[in-house]
């Protein structure tokens, strides 16, 4: 069996900004201190004159990203998803958001992942609070490959976006051959008697999950949900439609996030069981991160239970 | 400035006081006693400092406007239409649904609006990425910025100003329409920001005190703001809230009240008998 190999969703994001910033000259950096650790390091050290460290200082960098997008520059914006989200919650809102500026949020350490840091840093509530925002796009990709796409689809889209990248090295699922488009889900595995919709992280655990059922004689597909928003819903109701329950997972409050855009579409579309796999409403403690994601019910086996107890539900 | 200048400005700023009411009374609410304060130093920058052009409002060399305190939105658009972004009679649809004219200012609602505000502390921010942007373009593109003297309670105003200073963005000045009221009192009484020059002197500003009702001391303050490298601008300008309307001086209940009809009636006579002096 060839070797997994791992890559942190923030290495690629910094490799993907450094790609960009040779031929795309209206693209400016921003980090808050954290070049180092969200990967933003590699375009400092490339294009000095378009990288500005507004220091500790969340809020302001927000608003001066704002006011960049302004002036005609493809602004990203980068610092840990607790504080973009969460501190500069009402600057996205009100100065990114509502004026709908060209600003892309590039949040890491995003979930419970994040590991010995412990819960103070451990943002599972990021995709809920982006997600009430007005025409913003959210994308949580899965792996380096659909990474690296997710950056260069919203640089060259219009309007905010708010991506969502992992300190963990997690396995790379896709080939080169792997396109990812904003806004659309993608079916990875074919099934007829569940769906597995998952994003980020929790779609390697995903796929692995439709390996144990297969072995316990049930047929699940997996559907990469990439774009949290606007979703996908052509192909959550063709889920529900074809496989009658969906359990969702992901890195993220139960609340709010993956789980509560999937329940809103399919109660209003197709009723059918919706089983969500994420965070239990709770907040996460320190520890290596491989190990707080089996604490936290972040794996293929967990998903595995949930599926069952979706089909279940069926009759 | 010469006396017919001067004189002109006093009668333009009248005809915006004038807009402020109109609007506010129109609109049954909004914020008319930091919209009176600020009516002079708003009308000095649209009339001879800012380089804009209302007929092509996006222009892309224009110098740039961020209305930090964004209540004072009616003041705003009473600037922007005597300069002939709009016209004046609109001012009469503040506030209203289907207007251009929002509570606070949108930059996709109203021509000549270069930033959406409201949230106090953040349109200071966006001015610094404004002028920052202008910086990295090299563009001879000025960017201006009026303040509450209560907004700058807000922790992001002394992010901002750190890092404008840090920056050395010279290209940048922002007014502080030092009022001394807010809405809960006199800045003394809520949480006093005094002494705001000295604040600002010590964040690595140039800072210029003016009585902001003084033409000559605002040509006088923005002329040293065009001469200072190196440093952002800060122009700490003393102002009478209400300023114009004798019953709305100095009293916190106008910051965001609208008048009544006898009080308009009032409040319009007091500024026709100032423009009519003034044009006598």
């Amino acid at each position: 069996m060839a070797d997994i190999v791992k890559i942190a969703t923030r290495d690629s994001y910094g490799k993907a900004l450094v790609e960009m910033g040779a031929t795309n000259d209206k693209l400016v950096v921003l980090d808050a201190d954290l070049a180092a650790a969200t990967k933003t390091a590699g375009f400092k050290k490339a294009y000095p004159d378009r990288f500005f460290d507004t220091g500790i200082a969340e809020s302001n960098m927000m608003c001066v990203a704002g006011g960049l997008a302004t002036m005609g520059f493809t602004v990203f914006a980068s610092t840990f998803a607790m504080f973009a989200a969460g501190r500069a919650f009402e600057q996205v809102r009100n100065t990114i958001g509502y004026p709908h500026l060209n600003v892309k949020i590039g949040a890491t350490h995003a979930g419970i992942s994040v590991g010995e840091d412990g819960a103070s840093h451990q943002c599972c509530e990021d995709i809920a609070l982006m997600r009430t925002i007005p025409g913003m796009t959210i994308i949580n990709p899965a792996d380096d490959v659909e990474a690296r796409q997710a950056v260069y689809a919203a640089a060259a889209m219009d309007g905010p976006v708010y991506m969502r990248f992992g300190r963990l090295a997690v396995p790379v699922i896709f080939d080169e051959s792997y396109k990812f488009e904003i806004g659309k889900g993608a079916q990875l595995v074919d099934g007829t008697d569940v769906t597995i919709i998952a994003t980020g992280l929790m779609v390697g655990e995903a796929l692995a999950a439709a390996e144990l059922l297969k072995a316990d004689g049930i047929s699940a597909a997996v559907v990469n949900m990439a774009t949290i928003k606007p979703i996908d819903r052509d192909i959550i109701v063709n889920a529900a439609n074809k496989t009658g329950a969906i359990v969702t997972a992901e890195e993220h409050n139960i609340i709010g996030g993956l789980g509560g855009a999937v329940a809103e579409v399919i109660c209003e579309t197709v009723p059918v069981p919706v089983v969500r796999l994420g965070v239990e409403d709770t907040f996460g403690r320190s520890g290596p991160a491989l190990e707080l994601l089996h604490v936290f019910g972040l794996d293929a086996a967990h998903i595995a239970e949930k599926a069952k107890a979706a089909v279940a539900m069926k009759k | 400035m010469n006396a017919a200048e001067k004189k002109n400005l006093q009668i333009t700023a009248c005809k915006v006081r004038m807009g402020i009411i109109e609007g506010v009374f129109q609109a049954k609410s909004g914020h008319p006693g930091g919209s009176l304060s600020a009516a002079d130093i708003m009308t000095y920058l649209y009339f001879k400092v800012m380089r804009v052009d209302p007929q092509n409002p996006k222009w892309e060399d224009r110098d740039r406007f961020v209305l930090s305190k964004g209540h004072i939105a009616p003041c705003l658009y009473s600037v922007l239409a005597q300069r002939g972004f709009f016209p004046v009679e609109e001012l009469k649809t503040l506030r209203k649904v289907d207007s251009r004219l929002q509570g606070h200012p949108s930059m996709h609602y109203t021509p000549g609006v270069d930033m959406s505000s409201g949230s106090l502390g953040q349109g200071i921010s966006t001015a610094v990425g404004m002028a920052l942007g202008a910086k990295i373009a090299k563009k001879d593109v000025r960017v201006y910025t009026v303040l509450g003297d209560g907004e700058i309670g807000e922790g992001q105003v002394w992010e901002a100003a750190m890092y404008a200073a840090a920056k050395k963005l010279d290209n940048l000045v922002a007014v502080i329409d030092n009022n001394n009221l807010q809405i809960d009192g006199t800045l003394e009484e809520v949480n006093s920001p005094y002494p705001i020059p000295e604040k600002f002197a010590a964040f690595g500003w140039n800072v210029v005190e003016i009585d902001a009702h003084d033409f000559d001391q605002i040509e006088d303050a923005f002329a040293k703001a065009a001469a200072c490298k190196g440093k952002p601008t800060a122009i700490v300008a003393k102002s009478v809230k209400g300023k114009g309307v004798s019953f709305m001086e100095n009293e916190c209940k106008w910051h965001g009240s609208a008048p009544n009809a006898e009080q308009y009636e009032q409040a319009m006579r007091e500024l026709n008998a100032a423009l009519a002096e003034l044009e006598g």
